[in-house]
């Protein structure tokens, strides 16, 4: 018995010490050479890898790249790492604007103004001017932002994106329309899809189960009949969504709905069977990212499409698409290695690495003198990044509770349900609620 | 008390500590935790969690329609689930209690859909349910049922029993094998007594089968409720908790509360007052199932 106990003892010491561990374990990241990278993009792992081979053939720096996917596993993972303080060297943010500030607020992530305003050796501009401008801005807190963050740029986008439609050029041939013509205009796309549907062929697809998918077609179609201006407006309180020009953006999902544009489905579907959906030509017109170049190759070497911004319903303000950077990464404040952090993102950005990127990935670089080795339909989807706004770029934020009631709302107009004035009313109501309960 | 009583007591506590220590870190303090998180505004990334007191509960409780639509969602879908999907488990458990040809094959396709994943569930239906290529469809409109095809999970009127069968079929596996367990305890000799005493089969169910049940119909109906009520992956994989709000379920909720919104303090209210209405519910049943042992 006697031995028993003191077998037992012993062991759970041991196993209490080992579990007991995560201080010494914190200890062994700090005092680690390698650098740490944490991120989420499956999609761009092998590219990721190589480059990063190649990053330690050339600076003897050890990198250890981790991936943990999906990106809701990561961004979980992310936000649990903050708070025992076990942060790698650089990661990624998923989130929004103010999950990011959050971030730096907390002191996890490190002010990159400095770096990216130096040149280096022969270089012959500032780091900060190789990227896009509209890039680099979904890491950056201006002056007076609403979060109270000290102003600068807070991350470095590995590679650019825009949201916008595609469409399939030979199911446009087989209706009879001109391939090399699609719709400019919301009445040139309901005359469209009416021929579409005359010869038997499918419409529109999108993930709108994923309803920041809606989220980010009806905001170009706000933006582009009330302009931006307005439109934050609105998320300040100043304007209702009773507004008629609020219930002329829902009522083209109304009219989206009359006309049967959908494809059977698409209010709930993903985005990864929406994307399946358009590469398998079920349906003539998608809205999707520019990551899609690199899906539709995969699920279907073939297809014949090219991206168009979705069509514009008026002339009074440019129609504005999502986009920016793709993927960002950050650097922690925390860290030991900072330093070593910077120069491995600042190699990753060159000209070289984000061509080889670009290249391998179908994704858009986010330097300037990478886009010459892009594809022509990725290509395509760079023409209008200087067209492109994000809500991270915009200086004033809606609350999540209106962003997801507006979202919602559109999905009862799409299964018709409810009456474009019946949503506005709602999400009004919403709206109230919510400033009232700030104001407290 | 001499050294050796206390040595004795002393050795017991010492071999239940490790069972309490896990039990302490893994279940008490995450529980405890919860409470503490509901009554601040913790966003889930800042170390500061402002205190904010009974607030998010009374948001909660008072001004929050869509949770309360999606507990309503919530119970028809067990509605449904101890309903059709219990009936289904017990009827297939007395045809697999009789010596049939295969028994054990069946058993195993019955138990097979509880063992998948409910995300790979959800995908397979989304394909059996697809509006314009799905099997449903294509079936209905084989056997000349084409006016009934449509995009089941993005039809209002639809989706959510559309959802429901596929939570059902997914979970009657459990339910058959406990009530078939459940039937194989009964001891045989009671059914050929009733048969000598000239008892049909009705009468054998009344009288023996369901009174000897009732401990394992009480077991499954409280796992079909708390399993039901916190239906989660079937609803991601295939509406997402649409269209609209059709197929919001409280889990969905907390989810969308935690990760869309960033709102880690408010969505451990949701997670109390939802932790709570279980718990009520497993309470009442058990009562009545207590008065019914009485009975």
């Amino acid at each position: 018995m006697k031995t028993y106990l003191r077998f037992f003892m012993v062991s759970f010491l041991a196993l209490a010490l080992t579990g007991c561990s995560g201080e010494s374990h914190k200890q062994k990241n700090l005092n680690s050479k390698s650098i740490t990278v944490w991120h989420w993009m499956s999609d761009r792992e092998d590219a990721l890898n190589e480059l990063v081979n190649r990053f330690e053939n050339e600076t003897q720096v050890k990198v250890k790249l981790e991936l943990f996917a999906p990106s809701e596993a990561y961004a979980q993972r992310v936000k649990a790492s903050a708070q025992t303080g076990t942060l790698p060297d650089i990661y990624g943010i998923l989130g929004e604007k103010r999950d990011f500030a959050s971030f730096i607020r907390s002191g996890y992530v490190k002010n990159l103004n400095e770096e990216l305003s130096a040149k280096l050796g022969n270089e012959t501009d500032v780091w900060k001017n190789s990227f896009f401008a509209k890039a680099l801005a979904v890491n950056e807190f201006a002056q007076g932002n609403e979060f109270g963050i000290e102003p600068g740029i807070y991350g470095i986008p590995l590679d650019a994106s825009t949201i916008q439609m595609v469409y399939n050029k030979k199911l446009y041939a087989k209706a009879g329309l001109d391939p090399n013509n699609p719709p400019r205009t919301w009445d040139e796309f309901i005359e469209h899809n009416r021929a579409l549907k005359k010869s038997g062929l499918p419409g529109f697809v999108s993930g709108f189960g994923e309803i920041w998918m809606i989220d980010a077609l009806a905001s170009n179609w706000a933006m582009n009949i009330m302009g931006e201006k307005k439109v934050f407006a609105t998320y300040e309180g100043k304007v209702s969504y009773n507004d008629p020009d609020w219930i002329k953006v829902l009522s083209l999902f109304k009219q989206m709905a009359d006309e049967k544009i959908l494809v059977e489905g698409a209010v709930t579907m993903v985005n990864k069977t929406a994307e399946q959906t358009f590469a398998n030509e079920r349906a003539t017109y998608a809205f999707n990212g520019s990551w899609c170049v690199n899906v539709y190759k995969g699920m279907n070497p073939g297809l014949e499409y090219a991206p168009i911004p979705p069509p514009a319903v008026s002339s009074a303000y440019p129609i504005r698409v999502w986009g920016g950077a793709g993927g960002s990464l950050v650097v922690n404040n925390g860290s030991p290695r900072r330093d070593g952090a910077v120069t491995f993102l600042r190699w990753l950005t060159a000209e070289k690495q984000q061509s080889y990127l670009s290249q391998a990935t179908e994704n858009l670089p986010s330097v300037k003198a990478s886009l010459q080795h892009i594809s022509p339909i990725l290509s395509g989807f760079a023409d209008d990044m200087d067209n492109a706004t994000h809500p991270n770029v915009y200086p004033v934020h809606e609350y999540p509770e209106v962003t997801e009631a507006f979202n919602k709302g559109i999905q009862s107009i799409l299964i018709g349900e409810k009456t474009p004035d019946e949503v506005a009313q709602n999400v009004q109501k919403t709206k109230e609620k919510e400033l009232a309960k700030n104001a407290k | 008390m001499n050294f050796q009583k206390i040595r004795t007591l002393l050795g017991g506590y010492l071999f239940i500590l490790p069972a309490f220590l896990f039990f302490i870190i893994f279940s008490a303090y995450p529980f405890f935790k919860v409470f503490q998180l509901s009554t601040t505004s913790w966003d889930g990334i800042s170390p500061v969690a402002p205190f904010v007191g009974l607030d998010n509960f009374k948001d909660l409780l008072m001004d929050n329609p869509v949770f309360w639509h999606s507990m309503k969602n919530a119970f028809y879908v067990t509605f449904l689930a101890l309903v059709v999907q219990n009936s289904l488990a017990l009827l297939l458990a007395f045809l697999c209690d009789r010596d049939i040809r295969g028994g054990n094959v069946y058993r195993v396709i019955f138990y097979l859909p509880p063992v998948l994943s409910g995300i790979v569930v959800g995908l397979i239906w989304n394909w059996i349910y697809d509006g314009n290529y799905g099997l449903l469809n294509h079936f209905l409109t084989f056997i000349g049922l084409g006016n009934l095809t449509r995009a089941w999970l993005s039809d209002p009127q639809t989706a959510l029993i559309s959802v429901s069968v596929i939570h059902m079929w997914k979970g009657f596996g459990w339910g058959f094998v406990i009530l078939l367990a459940g039937l194989q305890s009964i001891p045989r000799e009671l059914y050929e007594a009733a048969r000598v005493d000239g008892a049909n089969s009705w009468i054998v169910f009344k009288r023996i089968t369901a009174p000897l049940m009732i401990p394992v119909f009480i077991l499954v109906s409280i796992l079909t409720i708390l399993g039901t009520m916190q239906i989660f992956d079937i609803i991601i994989s295939t509406t997402g908790g649409g269209p609209g709000y059709h197929t919001e379920v409280p889990i969905t909720r907390i989810v969308a509360m935690m990760i869309g919104s960033s709102k880690f303090g408010y969505a451990c209210a949701m997670g109390v007052v939802f932790g709570l209405i279980l718990l009520a519910i497993s309470m009442i049943q058990i009562r009545v199932s207590k008065m019914m042992r009485q009975v």
